[in-house]
Parts: structure tokens; sequence; C-alpha cells
């Protein structure tokens, strides 16, 4: 696996994440389609990610919690905006209550996966969109994992963009 | 976390002030030195007024700080407040670098797959 590239846009606050992995395309895919597997990556190791519900078509939702070192619960939800298997696809992803359902806390975030292979190798393109720097604070928090450092500023870089 | 210390204000302050290229370059300037308003209006095709008002946007949101020296109006920059704003696109970076790592040991695990 290599990061090929990141991109932070501070005006629309948007992230966009390229990463290669030596895989064909059908196989990358699988680690999104199949919710046992998807849920092997999603959440870090100290907050592992449980998907209870996943429907990978148009229209289709999930349901997930993570769970913390002191067994504390944090939901989310995902609703398939599109999809184009083995491609990519495009969904929403928010915040849920106790009950397992959407909130409406901070709205949701916009997530277009992107699929190419190229030979041997599968290149991912994620890009991310936030509604507010508040919602953003809140997903980064629900998505550290604990006691990680942050990495320091790379002050130039963002402000070039 | 570093991340909690902002509140939401304070953060989207600073982001709307950073999402203007004169704002930015006003930044860029005050980090390289000091210097007054009427020294930074020169650099830019408009009136002292407007660079005064963008100077005031990135002032609000803490990204620099404004000081009167004589009849000048010194311009300092805030590195700590801009670090913290980095510091939080960086922050979900890492989120997708630690998942692309996690999907990478999944991916080189599972015999069925292609192989590196």
């Amino acid at each position: 696996m290599s990061v090929i590239s990141t991109q932070k846009n501070t005006e629309n606050l948007t992230l966009t994440f390229v990463a290669e992995f030596a895989a064909d395309i059908d196989r990358v895919w699988q680690i999104w389609e199949d919710p046992r597997q998807l849920e092997r990556w999603w959440g870090p190791p100290t907050w592992p990610a449980t998907f209870v519900r996943h429907e990978m078509f148009v229209g289709g939702e999930s349901r997930y919690y993570m769970t913390g070192p002191d067994g504390e619960k944090a939901r989310g939800w995902w609703k398939i905006i599109a999809v184009d298997g083995p491609s990519g696809f495009e969904f929403e992803d928010g915040f849920a209550g106790d009950d397992g359902e959407p909130s409406g806390f901070l709205g949701s975030t916009r997530c277009v996966v992107t699929l190419e292979q190229n030979g041997g190798t599968t290149r991912m393109t994620t890009v991310s969109s936030f509604e507010s720097a508040e919602q953003l604070e809140e997903m980064v928090k629900m998505g550290m994992e604990e006691g990680m450092g942050l990495a320091m500023g790379q002050i130039d870089a963002l402000l070039a963009e | 976390m570093v991340v909690h210390e902002l509140s939401e204000t304070e953060i989207d302050r600073i982001f709307h002030a950073m999402a203007d290229a004169t704002r930015r370059d006003i930044i860029k300037q005050a980090m390289l030195r000091e210097q007054s308003v009427s020294e930074l209006a020169k650099r830019y095709v408009m009136s002292f007024a407007a660079v005064q008002k963008h100077v005031a946007v990135l002032e609000r949101a803490s990204l620099v700080a404004k000081q009167r020296r004589g009849r000048e109006q010194i311009v300092q920059a805030n590195p700590e407040s801009l670090r913290r704003a980095a510091r939080l696109l960086e922050a979900y970076e890492d989120i997708w670098r630690e998942r692309a790592n996690r999907i990478g040991e999944i991916l080189s695990n599972q015999p069925e797959g292609t192989e590196p």
C-alpha cells in the first residue's frame, strides 16, 4: 500500500485522499462491500467498528457502531447515494443516537469513493466533504485513535491551497 | 486531544478567514515579518480600506494580531492559531492514512486476492 497524495481544501472543507493497493479492483471493492471486511478497517484498533446493517445499493443504508476502550459506543449511519461497483460509490455518513438511528446531529458528510485498476494495482480515491468545521472536528474525534499524536501543521502547504 | 480545544465559533472564523486568497497571502507576509497595514496594502490591487477589512477578519479569527505603533498599525501573525486550523484537516487525513494501512494489511493477508 502506498499513499499517493492527499489534498486539503480549507475553503470547501474537503479532503482528497489517494492510495494504491497491489490488488485487483474487485478485491478492493470487497473491502467496502463486505461488512465483515469493512469493519476490520473502518475504525481504529482501539475503536473497532461493527456494521449491523450494510446495503450496497442506491438508497441502501448502513448502521454501525464503534466500541471504545471502556465499552462506550459511538454510532453512525451511511446512506448510499450512487453505486457503480466495482468502480466506486458515493455515500453520506452521519451520527446516530443510542437507538442506532440517524440523530441529525451535525448533519452528514459526503464521501465519494473511486477505484481504478492499472495493471496489478488499484488506485483508491476518497473525497470527503464536510458541512462545517465543527462537524469535521466531531468526525475527527470519532475516528481518531486514542492517544494518537497529531501531526504538526504544515502551514505553508495549507496556505498554498 | 488538541482538536477539542477550539470552539465551533473559533473554528468557523478560522476557516472563513482562510477561505480568501488575499487573506492567505496577508498571513504569509505577516509570518515572514511583522509589517504595517499600509506596507501590506501596497502589495495588492485594492484600496487601503479593503486591505484593512481583510486584516480585521484575520484578527477576529486570531490568525493575526494588530498593534498600534505611532501612526502605524503593525500586523503580526499568530502561528499557534494557524497550526490549530491545519491540525484539524491533518487529523482527518491521519484517519484515512490509518485506514489505508489497515486495508493494505487485509489485502495482503488474504490469499484469494491478488498478491503483491
